[in-house]
């Protein structure tokens, strides 16, 4: 890495008794390029000047939490020796349709500076960020030595983009789009170069067309690195076989259709090749389970660490016999046709878990009524997974019903969470059983759990959710609500209560300007705020703009109807001044 | 064979214009895939995908509805309008109370009045009554009156069916609205979970081995589904009358009319007319993805090949019966 040397000392610094440390600036680069953490060099770069020096210099990764909080000169000005960027876009509620197309957040005034600033860039990861076709061909043309394509969430590409990516980026080792919005023009993109071997990392799971199964063998053949591969929903089962017979290396996978393929001569040559794959710690795809198949599996199973069939509609029988096969498993993620009896499979075969998260396998599905039979998991397959899982610290957990009592007894028996996101998909659903707010349940949550980091609330609550919160979760940093809270009360309490808040995102509830105001002082120390049909007038968010000059309020006005009722809210604290780049409905205020 | 579109009672396609391409290696656009898909499925002389019952918007285009996915029940205090997947911008149509329902919270027997109401097409008046709607197409605001009454009141959720201890399941406290970006589901994988985990689903609950045929029974017009096990039954006998209960809530004025005494000793054919005879008749979805009517096919083989059940209107069935009959023709 070239170092190069600034020399625009103050002549004070020069002498002994002003200076923090004796020995000179290289050495103090040298010492902070293991400081990785972008929290621990924000901290180092506020000690003092030389510091600040050291530290800008040194900096080959930068993390920009909301792409709109500083611009790209300011970026390449401060930092001058970046090799990797990481750009996070749009508010997360994009991810449910409630930002508009065309808000913005694109990648390529971004990358127009990197070309001159860092013509070494090697690694670019985006999430919810607009990435065109025309952005990746000259991302391809413009970076020789650029290695890791990931966009996450993103949107506005083709496998157009893809292609000139594998085209001209001679150095790639990684390319991930995974849950991308991608436009799929054909499976022709997967065209590297024959002389092309140092791909470490391919994951097009969510692409929809087949891709030239005949490239992608001879790709994974050559490149002997590869340790990610996730193919999508086209590479059959007999593909998959050959596939892994060229990579017993690999260490995630993610696999096509698990089901009948005519072309696969029998199971135990997929058995084997399974088999082979000792280093296997994840695993996901698994499109379309047919039972008879997932045996083929197991063999490769013992060092399991992550297991994703959140796509795969399991029985609950299917997975207890799955699940015996993990012991190592530390993340699961499962739909919810696995009900609470598969849940109670997770806990009777997976101790050392930490993570699970359970989605809805008809989320949008009318209020069914069982004869008898179950429909998604309740709050006992809950609490049976904390009883045997007592490392848990991270659920997200989709259910119809939930008590209070239930949500208690799981933190009661796992009291480290960090990450506690319930969703009961019925709004304002009471406990079903005393009919009372949850308020209780997550008053449990915050007064027993001490590290909760991440907070996702759902059902009936009043204030005295907030104020629970507000007193108690003193590490939180993110918290999402929709659809409760009673008043303005609720989110004041949160505001005044939460020091560490950082992002706060709240649809349809009944907070006002008062709410809005009363965070005044706090938005400069968090990262952004949304506020969607709720309380807000356009007076209320005009006087927060012009009472805090560095925050950016936006309000995205879709209807003409009601000029006062401000719909969407959207507030970031930026040095960067208001967007340029704002959509005709993007007011900044 | 085209993946079927997955209807709701209401008829709300579940499938994105991403998905439907899935099956489809063309690089057709996806809407031409998917209104083909739709062509093949069904004779010309039925449409049902125009003839089901979906909520729309007022002002949403109602024919384009791969893109619609949500229902509107507007009693909500704010703006909660449709889910439709594109654009925000689409739903918004001022709050809610615009939507002018007839009628505050009713009993159930208010759904079963006027069958009007659930008459989807050439009446026009279901259009009429909600002259606040603008532009609601034929489709959009007559559908919604029948849910109204269930939605959830801006207080809490009406509490009397779950506070009876959560024995009793019991009828549901109130049909979800749908809401945009409700529940909280990422696109990516509300696009890929509309065709295949579903299937997988069914596919897996309809397993001989499993011990239990659950299959889902909607009914045009009525706020929630069923599920029953098909196992529990050994003809169309016992499955009619189970089903009669289960829905008769949904049914007052309609069999009452047509008096159905005597259910005992009831054949397969008889079903047959009796269910013509009334405003509704019961079908069903085939492994293929195909809707037949109940009753053509041997008890067995029934329960083999059925998906999921539907009560549908009469009119709509129309064209059903002889395809059916070509059907088991083709398979025997």
């Amino acid at each position: 890495m070239a170092i190069k040397k600034q020399k625009e000392l103050d002549i004070e610094e020069k002498s002994p008794e002003n200076r923090i440390l004796s020995f000179p600036d290289e050495v103090l680069e040298r010492v902070l390029v293991f400081v990785k953490t972008h929290k621990d060099r924000s901290a180092v770069s506020l000690v003092c000047r030389d510091w600040y020096n050291a530290e800008r210099w040194s900096r080959t990764h930068v993390f920009i939490g909301n792409c709109y909080s500083v611009s790209p000169e300011m970026v390449a000005r401060r930092f001058p020796n970046i090799r990797s960027v990481t750009l996070k876009g749009k508010p997360r509620f994009s991810d449910f349709n409630l930002v508009p197309p065309n808000w913005g957040s694109d990648i390529h005034p971004w990358l127009v500076v990197f070309a001159s600033a860092y013509p070494f860039l090697e690694e670019l990861r985006l999430k919810r960020m607009t990435v065109t076709d025309e952005s990746l061909d000259f991302l391809a043309r413009s970076f020789p030595e650029f290695k890791a394509l990931s966009l996450v969430s993103c949107d506005g590409f083709s496998t157009d983009g893809l292609a000139s990516i594998t085209t001209y980026c001679r150095n790639l080792t990684e390319l991930d789009i995974q849950e991308s919005g991608i436009e799929d023009l054909g499976g022709s993109w997967l065209n590297f170069p024959e002389s092309f071997t140092s791909l470490e990392a391919l994951n097009f799971a969510n692409l929809h067309s087949e891709v030239n199964f005949d490239a992608l063998e001879r790709l994974v053949a050559r490149c002997k690195s590869l340790k990610v591969l996730k193919v999508n929903k086209h590479v059959m089962l007999e593909q998959l076989r050959r596939l892994l017979v060229r990579a017993p290396q690999l260490t995630e996978l993610g696999t096509g259709p698990f089901s009948q393929d005519h072309k696969l001569r029998s199971h135990i040559d997929l058995e084997s090749a399974f088999s082979n794959c000792k280093n296997l710690n994840t695993l996901s795809g698994l499109w379309e389970v047919s039972s008879m198949y997932l045996p083929a599996l197991f063999p490769a199973c013992t060092n399991l660490t992550f297991l994703n069939l959140s796509y795969t509609a399991l029985q609950s029988a299917e997975l207890a016999k799955l699940l015996q096969k993990c012991p190592l498993l530390r993340r699961l993620w499962v739909l919810d046709t696995v009900e609470d009896k598969g849940l109670e499979a997770v806990a009777s075969s997976c101790h050392l878990l930490q993570e699970l998260r359970v989605f809805p396998a008809d989320p949008f599905e009318q209020e069914v009524i069982m004869e008898g039979g179950g429909n998604g998991v309740t709050e006992s397959g809950f609490v049976a997974v904390s009883e045997g899982c007592p490392n848990l610290h991270y659920v997200l957990y989709f259910c119809h019903q939930m008590t209070n009592a239930a949500v208690a007894t799981v933190v009661r028996n796992c009291p480290n969470f960090t990450h506690f996101r319930l969703c009961i998909m019925d709004m304002r659903r009471p406990d079903y059983l005393t009919n009372e707010p949850m308020d209780e349940a997550f008053g449990a949550v915050v007064k027993t759990c001490s590290k909760l980091r991440r907070l996702a609330v759902s059902g009936l609550l009043t204030d005295r959710a907030f104020e629970y919160i507000g007193t108690y979760a003193k590490n939180l940093e993110t918290l999402s609500v929709a659809f409760a809270g009673s008043s303005d009360r609720g989110m004041q309490c949160v505001l005044e209560g939460c020091p560490k808040l950082r992002k706060l995102e709240i649809r349809d509830c009944p907070f006002g300007n008062a709410a809005l105001l009363s965070g005044l002082e706090r938005y400069e120390s968090m990262r952004s705020l949304w506020m969607s049909a709720c309380n807000l007038t356009m007076n209320g968010c005009q006087l927060l703009a012009r009472k805090m000059p560095r925050l950016n309020v936006e309000v995205i006005k879709e209807d003409e109807s009601d000029d006062m009722h401000a719909e969407k809210v959207y507030v970031y604290r930026s040095v960067a001044g208001p967007r340029r780049d704002a959509p005709p409905f993007v007011l900044t205020l | 064979m085209s993946p079927p579109l997955e209807h709701d009672y209401i008829g709300l396609s579940e499938i994105s214009s991403m998905e439907s391409s899935d099956k489809f290696s063309s690089s057709d656009s996806s809407s031409a895939a998917v209104a083909e898909d739709a062509k093949d499925h069904r004779p010309p002389a039925l449409n049902l995908k125009e003839t089901e019952l979906r909520l729309g918007l007022p002002g949403s285009e109602s024919p384009d509805r791969k893109e619609k996915v949500g229902l509107t029940l507007g009693l909500l205090p704010k703006s909660f309008v449709s889910g439709a997947k594109r654009g925000f911008s689409d739903a918004i149509d001022g709050p809610a109370g615009k939507w002018g329902f007839s009628g505050g919270a009713g009993s159930d027997g208010e759904l079963g009045k006027g069958g009007v109401l659930f008459s989807p097409r050439g009446e026009g008046g279901a259009g009429g009554q909600h002259s606040g709607q603008g532009s609601a197409g034929k489709d959009a605001a007559a559908k919604a009156t029948g849910q109204e009454k269930k939605a959830p009141a801006p207080t809490p959720a009406p509490a009397s069916a779950s506070a009876s201890g959560g024995s009793d399941r019991g009828i549901a406290p109130a049909a979800k609205a749908q809401v945009v970006g409700w529940p909280p589901i990422r696109s990516y994988r509300k696009n890929t979970m509309a065709t295949n985990p579903l299937k997988n689903k069914e596919d897996a609950e309809g397993k001989q081995g499993f011990g239990c045929l659950y299959v889902k029974v909607s009914m045009d017009g009525a706020p929630y589904l069923r599920k029953v096990d098909l196992k529990t039954y050994n003809n169309y006998k016992e499955l009619s009358s189970a089903l009669e209960k289960m829905f008769s809530c949904f049914t007052i004025g309609q069999c009452g009319s047509h008096g159905i005494p005597g259910r005992d000793g009831l054949s397969e054919s008889r079903l047959m007319d009796l269910l013509n005879g009334s405003e509704y008749v019961l079908t069903y979805e085939d492994k293929d993805g195909d809707w037949m009517l109940v009753g053509d096919v041997p008890w067995e083989m029934f329960t083999d090949s059925c998906r999921r059940l539907r009560i549908m209107k009469g009119s709509d069935a129309i064209g059903l019966a002889p395809r059916a009959m070509e059907k088991c023709k083709n398979r025997n």
